[in-house]
This record gives structure tokens, sequence and C-alpha cells, in this order.
């Protein structure tokens, strides 16, 4: 398919998606709100550029990132990689499965959740919001990459989960636990914040790879199931940041109160 | 001064290029030193890569300019207007409407059936498995109106975000017991499909318009969380919806 003919379905399927948005939009603005919109043909100008830009943006990921991204997670699970010398003529040597054997899948895991997360729009969006709510006392690029090193540590531990094949439930249910004594500990503000970056990291750019490194973690390792253990990845994309979040505000406050050396409120 | 307003226009591009230059970085230092492989077809990969490179430049001009000025501007008209029916009606919709038609979710809602053919939760006709996939469909959409309704009406009364989070969280993970196991999966996965690129740059404007407009709420403390509430709920409903099918 030729570049344009796939630029026009790219745009097609982007527009799908933003018709019923815009039908509401423009429903209550016209009916219900009955204003006049203030600079209503910059904001016009607005949606043509989102609609554009995502459409090149997702054309972009599935010419170039994608299938690398795909072709190298598989490559990095297959066992022939992975043992060299204890893998000949297509037959394993080896016996059990290692955990200790499968280290450059959790820095791949660790390195592509951290910098698909920094790259991903939706949380581009929130972090320009905090910046501009809270008066620059949370630093877009700093939220960003709180949240984004949430996402790596979340997804390499998601990565030792299924070689080791431990049950999920036990990774959720402490996460869950930590979250919930994080809250009672950390700066009021941060938390709806935190809260919500669990849900914005799970988009465009992050799942497409993490399914495929799940999916060829779990298809190379005998006993996992790609429906159960596939899926896992991204419930660990999603608990992670939130914890990250609100240890960045936990530890910013901190430092704040050694500099001053008063105890006094934080700065968030 | 007149080098700095010839560069602002470009401002976009430049910060496009810091956000995507770790992929790049990744990418090469895995392929070239670790799996000591060559780039597989390198002018596409550029090509791809400066698509993605404007994509996101036009994606953040286009939400400083229309979405995110859009979405404050209705928010104060819906404060000021206080008809408190109407600005649930428009959330439910905002919520129900970029989510039903979401790519994402219809692949996701179609692979869900086949699983719960394969599994006989279902009968393995194709009446049976379209009729199991838009039922989920709607179910989702359901739940993700409901959620911003649910977190429009938790700014408007300021109740606060954690209660309402971990309570669904703990309502999750007791659910999970008692559903079928097909569902689970499914389920989890739903919470991240919702949430779409343009919904949530609009439903944050919403939100944090919502909370500076309204006497006696902090953007900060309330005006974020709408988010939270759209990747919590579709995980109860969809489960509701495996145990009663």
């Amino acid at each position: 398919m030729s570049h344009l003919e796939l630029f026009q379905e790219t745009l097609q399927s982007t527009l799908r998606d933003v018709i019923p948005i815009a039908l509401v939009l423009i429903g209550f603005q016209m009916f219900v709100l009955r204003q006049k919109i203030a600079h209503a043909w910059r904001v016009l100008r607005g949606f043509v550029y989102v609609l554009l830009g995502l459409a090149l943006f997702l054309m972009g990921l599935e010419e170039a990132i994608f299938p690398l991204g795909e072709v190298m997670a598989t490559q990095l699970t297959n066992p022939a990689f992975l043992y060299g010398d204890l893998y000949k003529d297509g037959v394993a040597v080896i016996e059990t499965i290692r955990w200790q054997d499968y280290g450059w899948v959790y820095a791949f895991a660790f390195a592509i959740g951290l910098a698909t997360t920094l790259a991903e729009p939706s949380l581009i969006a929130v972090g320009m919001k905090a910046q501009q709510v809270s008066g620059g006392a949370i630093s877009a690029w700093g939220l960003r990459l709180a949240v984004s090193l949430g996402v790596a540590i979340g997804v390499s531990l998601g990565c030792f989960r299924i070689v080791t094949g431990t049950d999920l439930w036990l990774y959720i249910v402490v996460a869950y636990v930590l979250v919930i004594l994080q809250t009672m500990r950390a700066p009021k503000m941060i938390i709806p914040l935190a809260y919500d970056s669990g849900g914005v990291t799970t988009s465009t750019v992050t799942v497409p790879l993490l399914a495929a490194l799940g999916l060829g973690l779990a298809a190379t390792i005998p006993g996992r199931s790609p429906l159960i253990d596939g899926f896992g990845l991204i419930a660990f994309a999603s608990v992670f940041p939130i914890m990250s979040v609100m240890g960045y505000a936990q530890i910013s406050r901190w430092l704040e109160n050694k500099k001053k050396n008063t105890g006094g409120e934080d700065a968030l | 001064m007149n080098l700095r307003y010839l560069a602002q226009p470009f401002r976009p591009l430049f910060e496009a290029a810091r956000d995507l230059m770790p992929i790049i970085l990744v990418i090469l230092f895995f392929q070239e030193l670790v799996l000591k492989q060559p780039i597989p077809n390198m002018e596409e990969m550029l090509i791809g890569m400066l698509m993605v490179l404007l994509g996101l430049a036009l994606f953040v001009r286009g939400l400083e300019i229309g979405l995110f000025p859009l979405g404050e501007s209705m928010a104060f008209a819906f404060a000021k207007k206080g008809n408190v029916f109407w600005l649930l009606l428009f959330a439910f919709l905002l919520g129900f409407g970029t989510t039903v038609a979401e790519p994402a979710l219809i692949a996701v809602a179609g692979k869900a059936a086949e699983i719960a053919a394969q599994g006989g939760v279902i009968e393995s006709t194709q009446e049976a498995v379209e009729s199991y996939a838009d039922g989920l469909r709607m179910t989702v959409a359901l739940s993700v109106g409901t959620a911003i309704v649910l977190g429009v009406l938790r700014i408007l009364k300021g109740w606060p975000l954690h209660f309402c989070i971990i309570g669904g969280y703990f309502v999750v993970v007791a659910m999970t017991y008692f559903a079928p196991d097909e569902i689970i999966g499914i389920a989890y996965d739903s919470g991240g499909v919702t949430t779409s690129t343009i919904t949530v740059p609009l439903v944050t404007a919403l939100g944090v318009g919502l909370a500076s407009s309204i006497r006696g709420r902090n953007p900060m403390l309330d005006g974020f969380g709408l988010i939270a509430f759209a990747s919590l709920l579709p995980m109860i409903f969809v489960m509701l919806y495996g145990i009663m099918i």
C-alpha cells in the first residue's frame, strides 16, 4: 500500500473515532449552552491539527516502530538467543527455566516501557495541564518521568512474573496495599493526579509493544498461557505509575523540607 | 528577540524530537549491541520516524489552541448555567460517545467473543459471537459514560477521590473471585482501552475547568480524577457482564 493510501485509511479511522465526540460537543454548544465559542476558528484549526497529528503519529508508528519493536521482542524472548550454546539445533539442552537467564528481557522491558511512556500523547496532555494548574510546582517533564519510571519498573517486574510463573493476584494485591499505604502518607494534592496517571499510560504507543513482549514471552516458556499472561503486563503498567507519582511527590516534599529545615506545609 | 520569535513555531517540533529520542536510542541499542542485527528498511524507518515527529508536534499544538480551550470554556459555561441535569447528560454522552466507536475496543470485544465461544460460554455460531461482542462493547461504553457522570458528581459534591477509587479496587478484587476466568483478562484490559488520546485531554480540561469555576473546589484536588474513574468502572461492569451471561 502506498503512503498516501495508508494515510487516508488512518485518517478515516481517526475521523470515525472523533465524529461522535464532535457531535456531542457541537450539539451541546448549539442547543444547550447557546454561546459563541471564543476564537472559534482557532479552536477549529486546533481540532484539525489534533486529527492530522494523530493520524500522522499512528501511521508513523505502524510504519517504523511497531514492526521492528515486535520483531525485537520475539527475538529477545527466543530461547536460541537467551541460552546461546545450551540451545543447539532447535533442541533445548536445559531442562528448567531459570529466571536469571532472562536478564536482557527485563532490561528491554524496562527500557521500552520508559521510552514509550515518555512519548505517550495522552500523558503529554495531562502533564501540560498539571503544570498549568499547579502553577509550575509540578513540572510536566518531572511528572512524565515519574510515570514512565513507574511503567518501566512495573513492566520488568511483570516479565519476571511471567518467567517465574508466580501468581498475578499476589502482585496486584500487594501493589494495591502499597497504593493505599502511600495514599495515607503522600501530599494530598498529588493523589488525584497519581490515580489519573494509572489510566493514561496504557494507550497508543505502549500497549502494542507490551502486548508483543508479553505474548512472545508467554509463547516461548512452557506452561504459560498467552491469554492469561499476556494481559498481566498491562495491569502492571497501570498500577505502578500510581506508586511512582506519589513517590515522586513524597521525595520532592522531603527534599524541600530538608532544604528549608522546617517541618511546614509541603510545596505541592 | 527576533530570533526567539522566529523559533516559536518550531518549539513543539523540538519538544517532540526530545520526546521521541528515548525510543530511538532503545531500539538502536538493543538492535545493534544486544541482538547484533542491522536495522531493516532504514529508509522506511526514517520516513516513519519523521511522520511520528511531525504528528506529535501537530497534536500538541492542536491541544493548546483547540481541545484545551474548548473543554475549559464549556466547563465554565456549564458552571455558569448551573443546570446539573444538562451537565451530567453531557458528561455521560462524552464518555459513551468517545468509547463506543473506539477501534481498540471493537478489536478487544471481537477477540473476547471468540474466546468465549471456544470456552463454551456461548454457542459458537456467528450470530451468538456477534451479539456477545456487541453486548460487551455497549457494556464498556455505558461504564465509561457512568464513570464520567460519577466523576463529575464527585467534583460537584467534593467527595474525596481516594475513598471512591480504593473502594472501587476492593470491588474489583472481590468480583474477580466470582467472575468466570475467561472474562477476567478482558475486564482488566478494558480499563486501559477506554482512555483514548482524544478523550484524555478533553476530559481533563472539563474536570479542571469545572473545579476552578465552582466555589470551594480546588483544581488540583478536585479537577483531576475523571480518568481514574474511567479506567476503574469498565473493569467492574465487564466482570458483571461476564457473571450475568
